[in-house]
Parts: structure tokens; C-alpha cells; sequence
């Protein structure tokens, strides 16, 4: 597996060779830096440790400096983890996103956008109960019968109810890189990535 | 320079279409593809709207065909427009001319820009 982080910039729409307007994101991706290599002999599994983003130095705590330090660049602000590295780095080394090439299949990650405290009808695709009229009313968004009565007279756990919605973890899968611009470490990537512009998303395949 | 712009200014090919905004008359010859045969087919009529900026930008325009009033959306950066004829410059004081598809016949003529 081979991956660079990246930033949402926005979206915007390109013609494939056969006239059809298709939707697609940009995402500046990179240049990242190594920042430790992980192997099976000493940290039990195989991954690369990748930094992204400018951070001052006054805002970064000793620890992490030394830690910058070691593979010889300036703070990062965004560190991650890509797992099982097909792509032979070493400690300090540049990846830029010519990692990936026009028409390659990606997955994307990133945090979606938070929806706040939202009901089942949004958050679980329920149906709402009954109808609109016929006298019935206040039902129509309404989660239903929690479960039953004096068995098992408590409500199951895992039970889908309303809360809070979105600001996790989403990975897209099957996205098409659709061109890559090196000089400006820009990707373009078919179709639509988790978070709002700005967010910070994982490249991999 | 802005990141979706300088995107859009990479993508963006040359097109050299005469300026045309609404209340013009324009012909869009444009290529359809049937089978494997491509050829090329123009619709003829009133740009109704300009929308959208940069690479994703799109016009309308409307015509009446066999009484009936008929509307068609181009994107303006599309590969499958083959050329943009401008016929007539009209004088509006509307940028979207919705209220064409309110009326028709003499009423829905739109005045020449004298130059």
C-alpha cells in the first residue's frame, strides 16, 4: 500500500474524452515527509509514518521537535500512518504525489462533515411512522417502538436513535485519479471525498 | 493564484467563440455521435442565460420549434461544441431572460442592438 496526505481544496467538474461533464475533487496532496519507518522486527508491523503541513517551531513541543529532528526537516503539522509500504522509503525522504499515476484506483480518508444531533429518519434511514394524515400527526419522523415490554423490559444495546451525526472516519473506495498536477502537488480524483474543503484526507491504494 | 483556478486555467483549452450574453441570437453547432458516426447539428436561437464562471460555466439558449418553445443547456468549455455563430446582438435589461417562457409570438421577440 502506498499513501500521501493531503488537503480537500474544493470541487469542480472536468470533460472526459467523450464529451460527458464528470464531478471531481481537488486535493493538494503532499509533499510529505518520512518520519519513521516502522518494521516487523521492531515495532511488530510494517509502516511508514508520513508528516504534512508546515507547523512553526515555537508551537511544537520538545518531544516532537527531536522527533522532526531525526529525520532532519522542520515540524509538520499532520502526522499519519500508511500500513504495509510498497513504497521503499527511508527516514527523511520526500514522497510527492507522482506516487500516483492518471487512471490508477484510489481509496480516500478523511472525517466527514459533522451533521450535529440529527434524527433516525437522517442518521438511520428510517422510514418515520404512519402516515400524514388520516388524524395522525407528530409521527412522521417519529423512530417507532424501541423494543418490547415487561420481556425483555429493558431496551437492547445498539439500539439506532437519534444523536450526533458525521465528523467520523469515512474511506471511499474505487475513486479514479483523474490527472495529476505535479508542479503544484495537486491530484485530481473523480467524484466526491469525505469532509468540508480544508480537511485533511489520506490518499492510498 | 486561487487552487480551482489554476485548475480550470490547466483544463481550459482555446476557445475562440465570439462574446455573446443574453437576448443574442446565436447558432451553437454542435457534434452528436450516432453509432460510430460523429456528425454536427446546430441549434439556432436566444441565449436566455450565462451561468457559472470558469471551467464549469454554462449558457442556455431557447428557441421555438414547431410552435413549441424548446431550451438547451451548454456547457461553454464542452469538447462536443464544434463552433458558436453569433446572428444577432439583442438590447435587453435582463442578465436571464426567464420571462421568455411566459410568452410567445410577437411578444417574445427580443430588439436589436444598434450599433
Amino acid at each position: 500500500m502506498k499513501g500521501i496526505i493531503g488537503k480537500k481544496i474544493g470541487m469542480t467538474s472536468i470533460f472526459e474524452p467523450n464529451g460527458r461533464q464528470t464531478a471531481c475533487t481537488i486535493i493538494e496532496a503532499g509533499p510529505c515527509v518520512v518520519t519513521q519507518v516502522k518494521t516487523t522486527e521492531k515495532d511488530g508491523y510494517n509502516a511508514l509514518q508520513i508528516a504534512f503541513g508546515e507547523k512553526k517551531e515555537k508551537h511544537t513541543p520538545l518531544p516532537l521537535r527531536q522527533h522532526f529532528a531525526k529525520a532532519s526537516t522542520s515540524p509538520k503539522q499532520f502526522i499519519r500512518e500508511i500500513p504495509d509500504p510498497s513504497l521503499e522509503k527511508n527516514l527523511g525522504e520526500q514522497i510527492t504525489c507522482d506516487i500516483f499515476q492518471e487512471g490508477e484506483i484510489v481509496e480516500v480518508v478523511g472525517t466527514s462533515k459533522g451533521k450535529g444531533f440529527q434524527g433516525v429518519v437522517k442518521r438511520h434511514g428510517f422510514s418515520g411512522v404512519g402516515e400524514a394524515t388520516h388524524g395522525q400527526h407528530d409521527r412522521s419522523r417519529a423512530p417507532g417502538s424501541v423494543g418490547g415490554s415487561s420481556y425483555p423490559s429493558r431496551v437492547f444495546k445498539g439500539m439506532r436513535m437519534a444523536g450526533r451525526m458525521g465528523a467520523e472516519r469515512v474511506k471511499v473506495r474505487g475513486l479514479k485519479v483523474v490527472r495529476v498536477f505535479a508542479d503544484k502537488n495537486f491530484i485530481l480524483v473523480g467524484g466526491s471525498v469525505p469532509g468540508h474543503n480544508g480537511s485533511i484526507l489520506i490518499i492510498q491504494n | 493564484m486561487d487552487a480551482v483556478a489554476y485548475v480550470h486555467d490547466q483544463l481550459t483549452g482555446k476557445r475562440d467563440y465570439p462574446p455573446f450574453k443574453a437576448g443574442d441570437n446565436i447558432t451553437v453547432n454542435y457534434k452528436i455521435i450516432e453509432g460510430n458516426k460523429e456528425r454536427i447539428q446546430s441549434f439556432k436561437g436566444d441565449v436566455v442565460k450565462r451561468q457559472g464562471e470558469g471551467f464549469t460555466a454554462t449558457f442556455t439558449v431557447r428557441k421555438i420549434s414547431d410552435g413549441i418553445g424548446v431550451e438547451r443547456l451548454f456547457p461553454l468549455f464542452s469538447p462536443n461544441i464544434d463552433s458558436i455563430q453569433l446572428n444577432k446582438a439583442g438590447k435587453v435589461r435582463r442578465a436571464k431572460l426567464y420571462y421568455l417562457r411566459g410568452l410567445s409570438g410577437k411578444s417574445a421577440r427580443i430588439r436589436e442592438k444598434r450599433v
